[in-house]
């Protein structure tokens, strides 16, 4: 399975929750997937999905999934002690790891050779991380959010692409969509 | 009442309740000032395009967040403040530390004072300068002034406004 499979397969379990999407393609593909109020696409500014959704969960109660990705966790690696020294047990951080900058031509990240996220996550201080495989992502999700315990997903999956068309969303209307959802 | 308790005091009052901040010695006061607030919920950053992405989260959450900083960076947040704060419109009231200015013990320090409001500039964010400590008088206008047009705000604190190192 690849990163856009993952996000199909997961759809249905995001639609309820605000959602911080990672830059690039992982934003291009949940738009092409299931479009929805409680997305926030970023379209700049690499490896602050994390951050973004920290933020987010802190500022209110309702669940905010980040879905991030190995290169952008391993971009903002300052964001994994912080995660885990500011506890907001309505974040879930999913990163869908496939060992590879997927939006700049697959070339291969640390995360897909000797570096385990999940492993820095944990020596980080994050109390509940998970390490999982692509197929058993939605399960993994789908507990996480049940348990309303904050928590690292580090999903394995296989490096690929599909063909999707960019965001031509204005920036300031994702933003006030977003902001309504989160209102209401 | 002291500087960093006037900062912290016009802060609270504009509904500032989101304050991340990376360090400077000079910012030491007004941080260990933030940290006692408890109207504020502080987030240490690790650096400072990461404590912008706190600051965007929680905004969108319905909080009106700061960030503390050191005037490098500006070297370190340029593509943040760039492609997030100003390409979604987010105000953000950014206190920071103007060292390399006069008093600066430090030669390194003046090599990014030198840029410092050339580049603010270049990013079109309204910058304040207080040298004066009764320039401090100003913030609470500053503040309303950055969440009434949702803007990045810059407002450099020099050496001789904290009185030295």
């Amino acid at each position: 399975m690849i990163r856009s499979d993952v996000l199909r397969e997961l759809a249905p379990t995001l639609a309820d929750h605000l959602v911080i999407c990672n830059i690039g393609l992982p934003s291009q593909e949940l738009h092409l997937i299931d479009d929805r109020a409680t997305n926030f696409y970023m379209l700049g500014t690499m490896g602050l999905a994390s951050s973004i959704g920290l933020g987010l969960a802190l500022a209110q109660d309702k669940k905010v999934i980040s879905i991030d990705g190995d290169g952008s966790v391993l971009t903002n690696f300052g964001t994994l002690p912080t995660i885990a020294n500011n506890v907001a047990d309505n974040f879930i951080l999913l990163i869908i790891d496939n060992g590879s900058y997927g939006s700049t031509g697959d070339q291969p990240t640390y995360a897909g050779k000797k570096t385990s996220l999940a492993a820095v996550a944990s020596a980080c201080g994050c109390e509940t991380v998970v390490e999982c495989s692509a197929e058993d992502t939605v399960q993994a999700v789908k507990d996480a959010i049940a348990s309303d315990k904050m928590t690292i997903i580090v999903s394995k999956c296989e490096s690929g692409n599909i063909k999707v068309p960019v965001i031509t969303m204005d920036p300031v209307s994702i933003r006030d969509r977003f902001m309504g959802a989160v209102k209401a | 009442m002291d500087i960093n308790a006037k900062i912290v005091s016009d802060m609270v009052a504009n509904d500032i309740s989101f304050v991340t901040t990376v360090p400077c010695k000079q910012l030491a006061g007004v941080i260990d000032a933030v940290e006692a607030s408890p109207d504020i919920y502080h987030i240490p950053a690790n650096k400072e395009d990461e404590g912008m992405g706190l600051c965007a989260g929680a905004f969108m959450g319905g909080k009106r967040p700061a960030i503390i900083m050191q005037n490098t960076a500006i070297g370190v947040t340029i593509n943040t403040l760039v492609t997030l704060t100003q390409f979604y419109r987010m105000p953000l009231p950014m206190l920071i530390s103007y060292r390399g200015e006069l008093g600066e013990p430090v030669a390194c320090q003046v090599e990014m004072a030198v840029h410092t409001k050339a580049l603010l500039a270049q990013l079109n964010i309204p910058t304040y300068h207080f040298h004066r400590e009764e320039d401090v008088e100003e913030l609470d206008k500053i503040l309303k002034y950055t969440f009434m047009c949702n803007k990045p705000v810059a407002i450099l604190t020099d050496a001789t406004f904290w009185k030295g190192y």
